[in-house]
């Protein structure tokens, strides 16, 4: 299926949407997307928000977000969320802030139809001060006092990951992060790959997402850019490092995603509208 | 060793990775404690255990993540888990010996900030990435470590936001509140090694690194710093770790394309 017709069909205003990836394999193209179809009042969840989330917060996409750690890895702030924040724009910005291993619970809590997920967590910490989400529940069994938070059910969760075959079965591989529980939490799935392949040959106890738990698959190649796609390509950190100066200012930010977004009509007609050549497998590790 | 022929960031990190041994299992925060540890996988301790909050248990990277879930990291580990793994089976399942924590912010407990700086939650002054895994880190880990520049706006009296905890209030606090492990252990900085008093809890310092005044390490630091009765001096760098650590953060770069991984 188009990416666009996934989007249309699946991604409405005003849901909660998770775009899940740690780091890699971060679903990019469906965020442009989402971007170009104009949604508004989403509530957008995820452990590490980055840049893809500042893109669609920048562009006025969301009214929440609901994190664990928001920033550019290795190179600093991601500047349109904490414009969002700090000035309101372009539209006052909720936060909903938590820890990695709560969220990772609250969304194992979601994929298990639980009502809520229990850690030991938030000892001492302020953010349950911030954070009316964050609770706490005492043993019925040891009477001890542990932290507890509600489930993560996400409207939609959209993941990218290396391939798909004819009848949409999933293969993720490397760094998984919390994608399968993001994924079964979830009222409906979209999935961009690398490639549709005739055989997954998926090494028994891999992370395989069937078919008839995804919504959509759509064949996205370097979808993840400018993250990674382990055993496809390399992190471009040339890119993450020159979205900073885009990012810093408005009006460059705006005139950048006018440009490469809003006017190209998919994902191929961004890479190179953007000049964007995707790093080969052999920078896998750049 | 002439004089000043190694910078304060690496005295930081050689310091610090030489307190790493063979068979600890480490939990790594990117950055500082990433070079650290990796310094001590290359030098004295090929067999500490590294693990990235990105699932990576094993890890053996040979060039610095510049983020911490880099493919570098996953290509030569022992294994790769899930998130919800790495953080209920292997953190708060007491499997860590050392949690290695940075921050942008201590108090005098060594408890850590790394969310918000100046102004309030809702309005801040400097808007910091958040809390990432280190609230269970802190409080889960058998011991942390934590490395950080000593400064007098980094070494404060009263945290902006505590997010992840130390030693609380101070004297048995922590203790009672439900954390686990011995909290902070050492603080190590590019002045000194900090540690808490085992009474009090209070970080004192310990030991100070060639050079450094005990007067210089009190004016860069936010509170009234108790000196240990016998402080001790660190040895300053060998070559053989100065370049180790070179070697790593050139391979570092090169590959990164900058010099943006070296933090």
């Amino acid at each position: 299926m188009p990416l666009a017709d996934a989007v249309a069909r699946h991604v409405k205003d005003g849901q909660t949407i998770a775009m899940e990836g740690f780091t890699h394999l971060i679903p990019f193209a469906a965020g442009h997307e989402v971007i170009r179809q104009a949604r508004r009042g989403l509530t957008l969840v995820r452990m590490t928000p980055d840049i893809v989330y500042d893109q669609m917060i920048g562009m006025g996409c969301a009214s929440t977000v609901v994190f664990s750690w928001g920033g550019n890895p290795g190179v600093g702030s991601i500047h349109r969320f904490r414009d969002a924040i700090e000035n309101g724009w372009p539209a006052p910005l909720a936060i909903q802030e938590h820890s990695h291993a709560d969220m990772a619970g609250r969304y194992q809590a979601g994929a298990s139809g639980l009502p809520f997920s229990v850690l030991r967590g938030y000892v001492g910490s302020d953010l349950p001060k911030h954070n009316a989400n964050i609770r706490s529940i005492t043993c019925p069994f040891t009477g001890e006092k542990l932290a507890a938070t509600p489930a993560l059910n996400p409207d939609v969760t959209v993941i990218h990951a290396q391939k798909a075959d004819r009848q949409g079965n999933v293969l993720v591989t490397g760094i998984v992060g919390v994608q399968k529980e993001a994924v079964l939490a979830a009222k409906a799935a979209i999935v961009t790959v690398e490639e549709i392949v005739d055989r997954l040959d998926a090494p028994m106890n891999s992370c395989v997402l069937p078919h008839w738990v995804l919504s959509a698959v759509c064949e996205v190649p370097y979808g993840a850019h400018p993250s990674y796609a382990h055993g496809y390509y390399g992190r471009d950190n040339a890119f993450c490092k020159a979205w900073d100066s885009v990012s810093r200012d408005r009006d460059a930010f705006l005139a950048w995603m006018r440009r490469h977004v809003l006017g190209t009509k998919d994902h191929q007609g961004f890479l190179k509208s953007a000049g964007i050549a995707p790093l080969g497998k052999d920078a896998i590790n750049a | 060793m002439p004089e000043a022929a190694y910078t304060p960031n690496e005295i930081m990190t050689i310091e610090a990775a030489r307190r790493l041994k063979n068979g600890t299992v480490c939990f790594v925060g990117i950055g500082m404690p990433s070079a650290a540890a990796n310094l001590a996988r290359l030098t004295h301790a090929p067999e500490v255990v590294l693990i990235y909050e990105s699932g990576t248990i094993g890890a053996k990277p040979d060039v610095l993540p510049l983020s911490i879930g880099d493919g570098e990291l996953a290509e030569y580990a022992d294994t790769v888990v899930s998130v919800p793994e790495i953080f209920r089976y292997w953190l708060q399942g007491g499997r860590v010996d050392v949690g290695f924590l940075g921050a942008a912010q201590v108090d005098k407990f060594g408890n850590i900030n790394t969310t918000v700086i100046g102004g309030d939650y809702a309005k801040p002054k400097v808007r910091l990435p958040g809390a990432g895994g280190a609230p269970e880190i802190a409080s889960n880990a058998r011991e942390t470590w934590i490395i950080i520049k000593q400064t007098k706006r980094s070494f404060v009296a009263k945290l902006d936001f505590l997010t992840s905890v130390g030693h609380l209030d101070g004297g048995d606090s922590r203790a009672k509140s439900g954390a686990r492990g011995a909290g902070p252990t050492a603080v190590i900085t590019d002045l000194g090694v900090l540690a808490p008093d085992p009474v009090t809890r209070e970080l004192t310092l310990v030991a100070i690194h060639p050079g450094i005044g005990v007067d210089q390490v009190k004016a860069s630091t936010g509170w009234d710093l108790k000196i240990a009765p016998q402080l001790a001096h660190t040895v300053a760098p060998t070559e053989a770790e100065l370049e180790t650590l070179r070697d790593l953060h050139a391979r570092t770069n090169k590959a990164h394309g900058s010099a943006a991984a070296t933090e």
